[in-house]
């Protein structure tokens, strides 16, 4: 049986415990905070069970690099207390379910990129930035068995992911890659923060898109044309799965020579796009999730920005249309590069 | 060359008329489960005074007639069950006026609903119709020769009653006009004459549908579909209640199916909303989602699928992908809303039993007043078996829907039959009366709705 890499001592130990005390959902004060951690490890009912809007910001904000976020969803699927209806859960874990055959598996023994469940868009990646790279997933009725599950973690559904990735990994390790570039943030945590806090081996190593758009785009200096614009970044949830990741949205920007508008909620600070918490069970969530996307795209326009980055397909597809309805052209982070070295954009 | 065939190109041209086999071919199938039938020759008219000549020759030659428009029924409604001619309407796709204030067109009977989304696109974006689930290559007449739905079946009910006058070939070949438009005045309503509705829902056994003045409704500039998800099918009728009360859908749609994974056993409600701004969108979520739907939420047994998405129509021929082979048709019934758990489980118990992927629809027609339901079954073109399989579940599927209280919805024969065996005796006998006074030597799509 998979055990959480988790830690009380580590949490014990902690002084800040900014997991819940910086959480943009709950005011909870140090002292409060302590009492609440101790009722999560404890495994007894807590308002962080009830209150969490599965964010996964608590996963980036803890200074003891222990998991808050996968212990509060285990905890929430031990004590059934699901964030989402039933009904959501069931049609979230159906939709994992591969239903169209085996995928042909061709060894590639080189670099992939890994669409995941994205094999829709795979039109994303095309172009100088991913010469060299052999695209795996790319039919949508096979794409589920590349699907890293992680999603499950909105729906307190850790036992889902634990029991399907094996398969999916070995489904990945089939191609015989040397290295796997993955498309979405999603897949990137999945196989550098999930897996091993449980204890599962990933057989391929991976890489993160925003590294390797960075490198082809360092190798490719030559060709980049200053963009000039002002951009703001939505940051996914995934995203603080591999914060030390994050740095490479500002090297890039730097690269291709756009501003990076700074605002309030950017970076540790970003906002969930809704894409989740529009139909959590809490009262009121509907609204919540519209407040929040409101304050989100205001604080864009106010910081001045002229496109809204995305490289989350459920970002993007959650507020995208809310964006230009502002005035901000949503763009995808690929995109935006190939312009830098004068491609079309998809 | 025949005396028919020399009639017909007279008449149409020659261009316009064969009786060559790889022709007749081509309009002796259905897409559905129903066997090939041959008609003798098939001629495409472009006017209804050519119609009216067809028919009146066909009236001499005791020589049956077949309208078709987009052939879309799938229960085999335009095959040449007797042979004859196939009237393929199909060029009588003209629009003849569009009235923008008093929201109306007038248009050939042979235009499809494509067209007219089209035409009203790009002539009058404020302006819509009651687009059927169909291809849009299905035709107004014949959509109203089925009393077919669309997705204004919420709020105005059948497309059958969003009409404002009617222009008809009889089986005897006169050209006779239902509405203001009889009166030789604009077409601007089918009310208040006495009632000669005598043409819609028979399949072309009483009259060939030429002309039909459309009623429009407001199109607002944004258009948007949110979906709420119950796995208990007993929760939908009063869900659809409570939708229906608050009145802000434009279209309501509830959809299960097998395949694929993630709408297993779960009930789709797919809920259209229009605005032309942000905030009447908003006004109408509250009222829906936080203030009739809330307690579902909270309780966790109703969720929010999705919201703002683009509307994409239920179109059910996707259901010909559930297996090889390409085919699917279903039966369609009009039961009260409340029938909805009932239809679900019967789709799910006879899909199971012929080893085919459930798929099962329901599209609120009126206040709440009915639903349109429907029962698919894929079967592959390819195979035999499937397809007999298909055939059986769809009589099954009949026979049950009508012990179950339903009203069959452009039944095949199979199903007319069943219809008119349990109909009021006397309802029955009115219906031969209109038939044989209309059509005195039984040449209007024979085969169909024919009492014993």
């Amino acid at each position: 049986m998979l055990q959480l890499d988790f830690d009380e001592k580590k949490c014990l130990a902690c002084e800040t415990r900014d997991c819940l005390t910086r959480c943009q959902y709950m005011d909870l004060d140090a002292e409060a905070a302590g009492t609440e951690i101790q009722n999560l490890i404890n495994g007894t009912d807590t308002r962080v069970l009830h209150d969490c809007r599965t964010c996964y910001a608590c996963e980036e904000y803890c200074p003891m690099d222990n998991h808050p976020f996968y212990l509060i969803v285990s905890r929430q699927e031990e004590l059934g207390i699901a964030p989402l209806p039933d009904p959501i859960v069931k049609q979230g874990i159906q939709m994992g379910i591969a239903f169209r055959g085996d995928p042909e598996i061709h060894e590639v023994n080189g670099p992939v990129l890994n669409m995941g469940v994205f094999s829709p868009l795979t039109r994303l990646a095309r172009g100088k930035l991913f010469e060299g790279l052999t695209l795996i997933s790319t039919d949508s009725r096979k794409m589920h068995h590349y699907f890293c599950q992680l999603m499950y973690l909105h729906f307190a559904r850790t036992s889902v992911i634990k029991d399907r990735l094996p398969k999916v990994m070995d489904t990945i390790a089939a191609h015989k890659p040397t290295e796997v570039v993955h498309f979405h943030d999603e897949c990137y945590g999945t196989y550098t923060s999930f897996a091993p806090a449980w204890g599962m081996e990933v057989p391929f190593s991976s890489i993160h898109l925003f590294e390797h758009l960075y490198n082809r785009l360092t190798e490719l200096k030559d060709e980049i044309r200053p963009l000039n614009y002002k951009v703001t970044y939505q940051r996914p949830c995934s995203s603080r799965l591999s914060p030390d990741k994050h740095r490479f949205v500002d090297k890039i920007f730097d690269l291709i020579g756009v501003e990076h508008v700074q605002r309030q909620y950017q970076d540790e600070d970003a906002l969930c796009c809704g894409s989740t918490i529009l139909a959590q069970k809490k009262p009121d969530s509907r609204r919540f999730c519209l407040n929040q996307q409101k304050k989100n795209i205001e604080d864009m326009k106010e910081a001045g920005a002229e496109l809204c980055i995305f490289n989350c397909p459920a970002c993007m597809q959650t507020i995208g249309k809310q964006v230009a309805e502002h005035g901000i052209m949503p763009i995808w982070m690929s995109d935006l590069c190939r312009m830098a070295i004068g491609e079309q954009p998809a | 060359m025949d005396s028919v065939y020399r009639a017909l190109a007279d008449i149409v041209g020659e261009d316009y008329v064969s009786a060559q086999t790889e022709e007749l071919f081509t309009y002796s199938k259905d897409l559905g489960t129903s066997e090939p039938r041959w008609p003798e020759y098939v001629a495409a008219p472009k006017t209804a005074d050519e119609v009216s000549r067809i028919v009146e020759m066909a009236n001499e030659k005791k020589l049956a007639v077949v309208p078709l428009g987009g052939g879309m029924s799938l229960a085999g409604l335009a095959l040449a069950l007797r042979g004859g001619i196939t009237l393929d309407l199909k060029r009588m796709d003209q629009i003849l006026e569009l009235n923008e204030q008093g929201r109306y067109m007038v248009v050939e009977a042979g235009v499809s609903h494509g067209k007219v989304t089209s035409y009203l696109h790009k002539n009058a974006p404020h302006l819509m119709h009651s687009e059927p689930g169909a291809p849009p290559a299905a035709t107004v007449g014949g959509n109203l020769a089925i009393h077919g739905q669309g997705d204004l079946a919420h709020p105005y009910g059948f497309n059958s009653d969003m009409i404002n006058g009617l222009e008809v070939v009889l089986p005897t070949g006169e050209i006779c006009r239902m509405g203001s438009c009889a009166l030789g005045n604009d077409w601007y309503t089918l009310r208040p004459l006495p009632d000669l509705s005598l043409f819609m829902g028979w399949s072309g056994c009483t009259g060939i549908i030429t002309k039909v003045s459309l009623r429009l409704f407001p199109c607002k500039k944004i258009q948007e579909q949110d979906v709420f998800v119950v796995e208990n099918e007993n929760l939908v009728p009063e869900i659809l209640f409570k939708l229906t009360h608050v009145g802000m859908a434009e279209d309501l749609v509830v959809v299960s199916q097998e395949i694929p994974p993630p709408f297993n056993r779960l009930h789709y409600i797919l809920i259209n909303l229009a605005g032309d701004s942000r905030e009447e969108l908003e006004f109408k979520r509250q009222l829906i989602f936080d203030q009739n739907l809330a307690k579902y939420i909270q309780e966790g047994t109703g969720g929010i699928g999705a919201a703002g998405q683009d509307i994409e129509r239920p179109v059910v021929s996707k259901t010909s992908d559930w297996r090889k082979g390409g085919g699917f048709e279903y039966v369609g019934a009009i039961v009260p809303v409340g029938f909805y758990p009932e239809g679900f489980r019967l789709g799910v118990e006879i899909s199971a039993r012929h080893d085919i992927p459930y798929t099962v629809l329901g599209r609120v027609v009126g206040c709440g007043h009915s639903m349109m339901f429907s029962w698919t079954y894929a079967f592959n073109r390819a195979d035999e078996d499937t397809v007999s399989h298909a055939r059986q579940a769809l009589h099954e599927t009949d026979e049950r829907v009508l012990e179950m209280g339903g009203t069959l919805w452009k039944p095949a024969v199979f199903g007319q039959k069943l219809v008119m065996d349990r109909m009021d005796a006397n309802t029955r006998e009115v219906m031969r009366k209109v038939k044989t006074l209309l059509d005195p030597n039984g040449i209007m799509n024979p085969g169909n709705w024919e009492v014993a």
